[in-house]
């Protein structure tokens, strides 16, 4: 693999990319939105009242599940917490797709792509090329505005032990581990479906069904079906390496030059 | 230099449908230096020629040699060895023209890339707008801006797809010196194109091409072949008596009076000219001058298209 060629692709589809508004504004405005409404709920839950233990809109198991060593207090702040822990991992969802929908669809609706694919470039290369250029400022947004919300914690009145929850192995794994790993299988999914369609923001919606897992884990967790802890953040990051592995060879094999050129319309 | 033997592109599109013929046993060979005109219908195969010889599909039978390159085993080699205008010469609107051009130096791993991007904006006349979006540029401008795109790397070889399609007559004639230009720098040229004029001007050879080839042959050679070589003679007046003096001689054929010129067949009309000349003369006629009526490319390709 040629590297420089990888980052050629890197560099022109930030380029490119980056001067669509609505890219821009998608990659820019979702972290600023899940790093502020989590600290200004987290703000909101300081009223006395709340935080007790037992209080009814916490679910029965999610009470029992209360690590001990927390306050009553923070209790409903830890069951609030883990909801918008749901939030960091949509992100990776969210933003490889609107760039990712742009930079291959655009390439479509452009004729830029047979000039391209008449290079030298191999599929690889492209591919990698385009796949990181969706997957590395989903990734790096995710992370920065993951740390930007922990390190502002304490001015919205945040315990110590609550922030210590934060870095318990649950947080780590889903950021660190799942959000990358989601990254993948998203940029993939809008490849598999800019294929099929013609239109940016129909391959932005249509990829937009990736969220839908992360939707069940959100509302079983509110409903009480579902509790996330490391086991199965650990299963669901071993399913997701099965599926992105299954998603990159799908993605390789229909992003055939003839396929493209021929069949893309 | 381009070889090809009996290459054969099929599609199978939809189901219970007969597969579509796209290129049905190409044979021909262009050799280096020369402009090969590839000339067709709409729908006759051209792009699909273009892209299996530039490696972008792979053929379904036969076989394909570029620059020495075999089609479908060295298709990066082939790729790096020749520049392409395709049809619709798409850019990157929202980047500037020395972006545009920067990104493919590099993906063709050009040494020098500022000094051939900026070699190949200041020839092409687009330097002083080079920090302007592509997007903003004509259609005229893009057209210049994506033969530039094709020549950064200085290819061996130049398949150019309708160069001058929409644009309007200047920018059209730009484009066409620039191409005279690339010819005499000895590129190899092979253009598709709609525009009969064009062919005729730029080729050495043309092929006319529906799915199978039709012809291949040189502009003159196809004139030669399909009407002869027709001269005529411009007179004072014409009447019977001079009609029939040029009809009697025995070189002449096929002759027609219109109005007052005669016109005939000739085939050999530097010897033969003087001679009807002076016949002309000695029955009273008076000339007034002689030419070689020359069929227009269009008259050629629309017979031949026709019988195919």
């Amino acid at each position: 693999m040629n590297f420089d060629r990888v980052l050629t692709i890197l560099d022109k589809e930030w380029n490119e990319v980056f001067k669509n508004k609505v890219v821009l504004l998608t990659v820019a405005l979702l972290p600023l939105l899940f790093t502020v409404l989590p600290l200004f709920t987290l703000y909101t839950l300081n009223t006395p009242g709340l935080n007790i233990k037992t209080n009814t809109s916490m679910p029965a198991q999610f009470a029992q599940g209360c690590p001990a060593t927390l306050p009553a207090a923070d209790c409903m702040k830890y069951f609030v917490l883990n909801e918008f822990l749901l939030l960091f991992m949509m992100m990776p969802l969210i933003i490889p797709t609107a760039i990712a929908a742009y930079s291959i669809v655009g390439e479509k609706t452009t004729h830029s792509l047979e000039p391209l694919l008449a290079t030298p470039i191999s599929t690889v290369e492209l591919l990698t090329g385009k796949a990181l250029a969706a997957a590395i400022p989903a990734i790096a947004a995710t992370w920065i505005s993951f740390f930007t919300f922990v390190a502002l914690m304490p001015l919205v009145g945040t315990s110590s032990a609550l922030i210590g929850l934060v870095f318990a192995p649950t947080w780590l794994i889903s950021v660190l581990v799942l959000g990358p790993l989601m990254a993948i299988a998203a940029v993939n999914v809008a490849i598999l479906v800019s294929s099929r369609v013609n239109d940016p923001r129909a391959a932005e919606q249509i990829s937009g069904v990736m969220i839908v897992p992360v939707m069940i884990l959100l509302f079983g967790q509110l409903a009480g079906f579902i509790i996330i802890n490391p086991t199965l953040m650990i299963i669901s990051g071993l399913a997701l390496a099965l599926v992105d592995i299954a998603l990159v060879w799908m993605g390789a094999s229909l992003f055939q030059r003839e396929a493209i050129l021929t069949r893309w319309k | 230099m381009i070889r090809t033997d009996k290459l054969t592109k099929i599609f199978t599109t939809v189901k219970n449908q007969p597969p579509n013929v796209a290129v049905d046993a190409l044979t021909l060979e262009v050799p280096d230096g020369e402009v090969f005109g590839f000339l067709g219908p709409n729908g006759a195969g051209k792009t699909t020629t273009v892209r299996m010889l530039s490696s972008l599909i792979g053929p379904t039978s036969g076989s394909a040699e570029v620059n020495g390159f075999r089609v479908g085993k060295d298709d990066q080699s082939i790729r790096q060895s020749i520049g392409i205008l395709t049809e619709t010469p798409g850019m990157y609107d929202r980047l500037s023209a020395e972006k545009n051009l920067t990104i493919y130096a590099r993906l063709y791993g050009v040494k020098d890339v500022r000094g051939q991007v900026e070699k190949y904006l200041r020839m092409l006349g687009l330097w002083e707008r080079r920090f302007d979006p592509a997007g903003s540029f004509s259609k005229g401008m893009r057209q210049k801006l994506a033969i530039a795109r094709a020549l950064l790397h200085e290819p061996r070889l130049l398949f150019l797809d309708e160069p001058t399609s929409g644009l309007d007559p200047e920018a059209s004639h730009l484009v066409r010196e620039f191409i005279e230009q690339l010819k005499e720098s000895g590129v190899t040229i092979f253009l598709c194109t709609h525009n009969l004029d064009e062919a005729d001007r730029l080729c050495q050879r043309i092929g006319i091409f529906k799915s199978h080839l039709i012809t291949l042959d040189t502009t003159a050679a196809l004139r030669k072949q399909m009407y002869g070589r027709k001269v005529v003679f411009h007179l004072a007046h014409l009447d019977e008596r001079i009609q029939q003096a040029v009809t009697d001689l025995p070189f002449v054929h096929d002759p027609q009076a219109v109005e007052n010129r005669m016109i005939v067949s000739l085939d050999n009309p530097e010897e033969q000219n003087p001679v009807v000349i002076r016949r002309l003369v000695e029955v009273g006629a008076d000339v007034q001058f002689v030419g070689e009526l020359r069929h227009s490319l269009e008259e050629i390709y629309l017979q031949l298209i026709q019988k195919a």
